[in-house]
Order: structure tokens, then sequence, then C-alpha cells
């Protein structure tokens, strides 16, 4: 019997759906022309270019700031809530579990705009802190579900063969829980990282004067018009979510 | 033996809300032994095991090893080692850093860790997978690690937790026969957990069989086989015919009269001294019969009667009959004694004379309720597929 084609070519039109787009943008990148409509032979000037946009790197720089620490608060806690929702089932939990889930699913416009309102209520002033505070907010949920993965199928009786070959339980989890809930927990912390360095809607409803991130420092370079250059940025920003991204499938994938 | 309380248990409980898994249990093993819990699954074996590993809080009652109370002590503190069920290798470490890993916690000189673990190997003759991860060995060889990660610990007792029950037929058989030359070969107590009675009675030096969280009877081998003193633990040891009768006289010292309903009467050792009028549950096991074409010697102490050939199962080694006598089917075996083709085997539908020596079947008082429902629930291998073997019809 033959197959149907069918299969294949829908799947071969989402690819082109989804990746020409950042294909295009990313071949525009090295377009010595400034508009993406001609092509002006290859060049590296627009990355010439960004090397020397201050601000831009002053972006990035808040960026790497806020997504470095947002995601290493988040896997301390993120890890400390999923242990707290595995280990017991009490209605706490229920309710613990419901509070963590939420912010996965939740509209991030509203996110946003409720924590603006709460920063101003009590009176903080807008900037580098409340970002960070607005995404350790999100990235505990997720660190939170990816290491509960993990734990779901760990198989406990191996702690209890630690302790029963003389490990007290800081030790049996420093020796067998931790090494073996590292690719989780890494992963868990990678997918904090990519979240919060692109993250733009609730970071743009909660920053400050002085506080712009990389994601909102294009958006208004897009509304003054320089294209070019935002390809080159985009691109890099590209290659280093991708790596972030791999990385850490790379890890939730690997063999326990 | 002067050694025969090194471990103890002593009235130990333990509840699961309502669940009685372990009910005032008490023990005595002696050093060096090889002892194990046998019973049924859910009666409270792993549990037991698990207390004194340190793993679950008796209710009630104290576990002493050594003349030490260890009952409060953290599982890490006791000098008790346990091979898990599911082996519980660390996935993370080769065979060489598992079976290590007890002497790292010690924080152990390299020198002394490596040739300890060399040794133990050896002895689990693992020496070529040594650089291997748990995942890519059979389960034949995680045991073996799982064995020797407990062992270079030198445990006190060391904990066995239906060990061979992943395993398939042969590697058990083989594995059975490696446990007997390790306990040999290292000296140390054995405390062995199993469902498997054959398990059990082919390592033991003694056995408690166990039933709803309860020590039932404490003996050799020989002894609960030849010797149960409760109607479960003959059902559950070997196979039996049960039949339920009442004492009608006592012959000499030792011997009494049962009469049965729908049997002839038969003669039975008596050493309980249980009284004329009581009733009792007498228990045959299949190979103590004789079964002949022509009538056998009489004798005072033999029980005779005439039987109907109904099945037979030819086995090589052995021969199965089922045999009528009035309302009942037992469940008879012969072994071979010499090579049977110059005679005419027993067959289908042939009258044949059966007979026991008095000695060969025993009797067990009829007191509790749990009592009753064995006859009507023999064990799996009596009987045909209905289990009505021995039993009125
Ligand atoms: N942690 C537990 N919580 C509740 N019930 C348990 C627990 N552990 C064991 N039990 C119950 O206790 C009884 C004995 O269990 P176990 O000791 O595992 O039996 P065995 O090892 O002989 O099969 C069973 O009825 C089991 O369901
Ligand atoms: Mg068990």
């Amino acid at each position: 019997m033959k197959r149907s084609r069918a299969p294949l070519v829908v799947t071969i039109a989402v690819l082109i759906f989804f990746y020409l787009p950042i294909l295009i943008l990313v071949i525009n990148s090295f377009n010595a022309s400034r508009f993406s409509s001609t092509w002006g032979g290859w060049t590296l000037a627009w990355y010439a270019r960004l090397w020397h946009e201050g601000e831009i790197w002053h972006a990035m720089q808040n960026s790497l700031i806020i997504a470095v620490s947002a995601s290493a608060v988040s896997v301390v806690i993120g890890t400390l809530a999923a242990f707290a929702l595995h280990r017991f089932d009490t209605r706490l939990q229920k309710t613990q579990y419901l509070l963590i889930y939420t912010p996965l699913v939740i509209p991030e416009l509203l996110m946003g705009l409720s924590l603006l309102l709460f920063f101003v209520a009590i009176g903080m002033n807008l900037g580098l802190l409340t970002i960070f505070f607005a995404h350790v907010t999100f990235c505990i949920s997720y660190v939170a579900m990816v290491v509960l993965g993990r734990l779901q199928d760990f198989d406990f009786s191996i702690i209890e063969a630690a302790q029963d070959l003389g490990a007290n339980w800081w030790t049996a989890a420093v020796r067998v829980l931790l090494p073996l809930l590292a690719p989780g927990i890494i992963a868990g912390g990678l997918l904090a990282f990519t979240l919060s360095i692109d993250d733009f809607v609730i970071t743009f409803f909660v920053a400050g004067p002085g506080s712009t991130t990389l994601p909102i420092r294009i958006y208004s370079m897009i509304k003054f018009g320089a294209p070019p250059l935002i390809n080159a940025l985009s691109t890099i920003l590209l290659v280093v979510t991708f790596l972030a991204v791999w990385i850490s499938q790379h890890l939730t994938e690997e063999k326990r | 033996m002067a050694s025969t309380n090194y471990l103890e248990f002593e009235n130990v409980s333990k509840h699961f809300g309502s669940i009685r898994a372990v009910d005032r249990v008490s023990l005595s093993i002696a050093k060096g032994e090889f002892f194990s819990l046998l019973g049924p699954s859910g009666c409270g074996k792993t549990t037991l095991l698990r207390i004194l590993a340190g793993f679950e809080n008796p209710n009630t009652g104290r576990v002493i090893l050594n003349g030490r109370d260890i009952t409060d002590l953290p599982p890490h503190q006791r000098r008790v080692n346990t091979i898990f069920q599911s082996y519980a290798l660390f996935p993370h470490l080769t065979v060489r850093e598992n079976i290590a890993f007890g002497l790292r916690i010690e924080k152990r000189l390299k020198k002394e860790i490596d040739t300890e673990v060399d040794r133990m190997l050896a002895l689990v003759q693992m020496e070529d997978q040594a650089h291997k991860y748990p995942d890519i060995l059979s389960g034949g060889q995680k045991q073996r690690v799982a064995i020797a990660r407990a062992l270079i610990k030198k445990p006190e007792v060391l904990l066995l937790d239906e060990p061979l029950a992943a395993l398939d037929l042969k590697l058990r058989q083989r594995m059975l026969m490696e446990l007997d030359l390790i306990h040999d070969e290292v000296g140390i107590t054995f405390l062995y957990v199993t469902h498997d009675q054959g398990e059990a009675m082919s390592l033991s030096d003694h056995i408690a069989v166990m039933n709803l969280g309860i020590i039932e009877q404490i003996g050799t081998p020989a002894e609960i086989y030849e010797a149960p003193r409760s109607s479960f633990v003959a059902a559950f040891i070997g196979d039996t015919n049960f039949f339920e009768g009442k004492v009608t006289d006592i012959v000499g010292h030792e011997y009494s009269r049962l009469t049965i309903d729908g049997f002839p009467d038969v003669l039975c050792f008596n050493d309980k001294h249980i009284s004329a009028g009581n009733p009792v549950f007498l228990s045959i096991r299949p190979e103590k019969f004789h079964i002949s074409r022509d009538a056998p010697p009489n004798s005072n102490k033999r029980n005779i009667m005439r039987g109907l050939v109904e099945d037979v199962i030819y086995q090589g080694l052995l021969t199965k009959f089922w045999v009528r006598v009035q309302e009942y089917r037992l469940s008879i075996v012969q072994q071979h004694s010499r090579f049977l083709l110059d005679e005419k085997p027993i067959r289908w539908n042939e009258e044949v004379w059966i007979s026991w020596h008095a000695d060969d079947s025993f009797m067990l008082e009829r007191y509790s309720e749990s009592d009753e429902q064995l006859v009507s629930l023999p064990p799996e291998n009596i009987g045909d597929v209905n289990g009505e073997a021995a039993t009125p019809e």
C-alpha cells in the first residue's frame, strides 16, 4: 500500500511557515543593503555597527543581570517547591500546586499589569529590582514543574540504600539525590534563563527609566527604524537561545 | 547454642492505620545462622525487615542486636545492610563505585577501599564488569553487585528481601546455590525474606513462618515440614491431604483413633495428647502413602485401605496418583526406587491398596476460624484445578 504524502507535505509547509521568516532575518543581517527587499551583497557591517551601539550593550547587560539572577534564585526556590509538592500530599499542597501552576497559563498581560499595580501600591520604584522580582515570579513555576517531573519518576529506594550503607540524610541527598536530579535542575534553570532574557510583555509593565532590557530596546529601535541592526542583534540572540534550549533538552533527555 | 539471642525481636508490633502489618513478634536469631522469614505476600515480612534496618519505627517492642538496643537508631547507625528487592543500585555510579559507596561514606583510605572492592568483586565474580553502569547489567549481575555492596560493610546481619523474586527460574536456582556458598564463606548472619517455601527450605538453618503479621511457627526446615503446629503451616509448607475428624479413643500412650465422615477410621500419632471427643485436623503428606496392587503386610501401626485410582501423572522422578477412598480424593506421590519397566505400572481405574504408618500423619487442633477456612482453601498444588483434593464431595 502506498502511504499518503499529505502528512509530509503539511509538515514541510508548517516548517517553512515557521522558519522561513527567521531564515530571511538571518540572511538580511548579512545584507549590505539597508532594505531587506534588495540584496546588496554580503557584509558584516551591521554587526560592526552593533558593536558601537552603547545603549544596546547597556540593555544587554541589564537583561543578562536579570536573567542570571532571576534564574539562579528561581532554581533554588523552584527546586524546594518541587520537593515540597512531591513529598507531601495534603490539601495545602494541592493549593500550592495550583498557585505554582497558574503562572504558566495566566495571560502575561494580566500578570504584568497586576505586578505593576502591586509594585506601585507598595511604593516600590520601578527598575531592575522590580523586573527581577517579576521574572522570579514566573520562572519559579517553570523550574518547579521541570524538577517535579524528574522527582515523580525518581526511585526513592536508592536513597534508602544510601542510608542503609551508612549515609545520613544529608550525605544521601548530596551523593545520590542531587547528582541524579542535577540534569533536571539545570534544565529548569536554562529554561528560566531563556524565558527571562526574552520576556517583553511583563518586563514592559514593570520596567522603569534606566532599566531598559534588550527586548524593550529592540522594540523602541524598530519604532525609530533601524532594521538591519535589529536583524544582526536578533541573529545573535537566536544563536544564544538555541544553544540554551539545546543544552537544556540534552540534559532532560539524558538517560538516568 | 551459646549465642541463640544474637538478634532479638521482643514483642514488636507495627500498625499502618487499622492494618497490623507486624503483630507482637518475638524472635531470637543465633550468630552466623541463615534465618528465613517465610509467608504469603502481605504477611508483614518486609515490614519486619524494615524495622530491623531502621526504616520503620515499631509501635511497640524492642530490637536488640548483639546486646545493644537498636530500636531508636537511625538506619545509617545500624550495623545491618539490606539487599533490596529492586536492588536499588545507584544508576549514576559504576559497579565499582556502587560497591565502594559504603566505605567512601566512612572516609576510609583509598588504597584500603580498592583492596576491599577487589575482594568483593572476586567474591561475586564481577571483576570484568567493574567499570560498567548498572543499567546495562543483567538481573543476576545486578543482584551480585547488590550483595557485594552490602557485604563490603561487614554487617552484623545481612537482610535480604526476596532477592531472587525478580530472576527467572534457572538463574534463581543458581543464585540460590551462590547465596548458600557466600553465606558459608563470610559467616555473617543472614535474615532472608521470601514467600517461596522451596528457597527457605533449601537455605535456612531456621525458618519463621508468618501469617497476617503473626509468627505461626519457628523451627528447622524439617520440624516445620514434619511437625507443623498449625494448619496454616501444614498447608503453606509443602502439599498435604487435609481431613476434618474427631478423636474417638486413645490407643496406648501416644496414638489415637479418629473418625472422619466419609472415610475409614484411622490411627494417628498423638503427641499433643488431644483427648477423646475433640475435633481435629488430620494431615497426611502425599509422599507418606504407600500404594500397591497387593495387600501390604499387616501391622498394628499401619492404616490400610482400598482405593480406586482416578488419575496418574508420570513425572520421571516420581509419579502422582489421585486415589478415591470413599468420599475423599487423595493426592499420593511415589518415588521410583527401581527401574519400573519390568513391572506393570499402576494405571488409571485400578483398584489398589494404600497404606501409611500412623507416625507419618499428624493431627492439629481445630480452634480458630482461620483454621476452618483452610480446609476449603487448600494450597494451590494440591488437588485438581478446582482444588478439590482430599475434601469430601
Ligand atoms: N507504608 C505502608 N503504609 C500502609 N500500609 C503498609 C505499608 N507498608 C506495608 N503496609 C501493609 O502492611 C502489610 C504487610 O506488608 P509487607 O510487610 O510489605 O508484607 P510482605 O513483605 O510480607 O509482602 C500489608 O497489608 C501492606 O499493605
Ligand atoms: Mg515484601
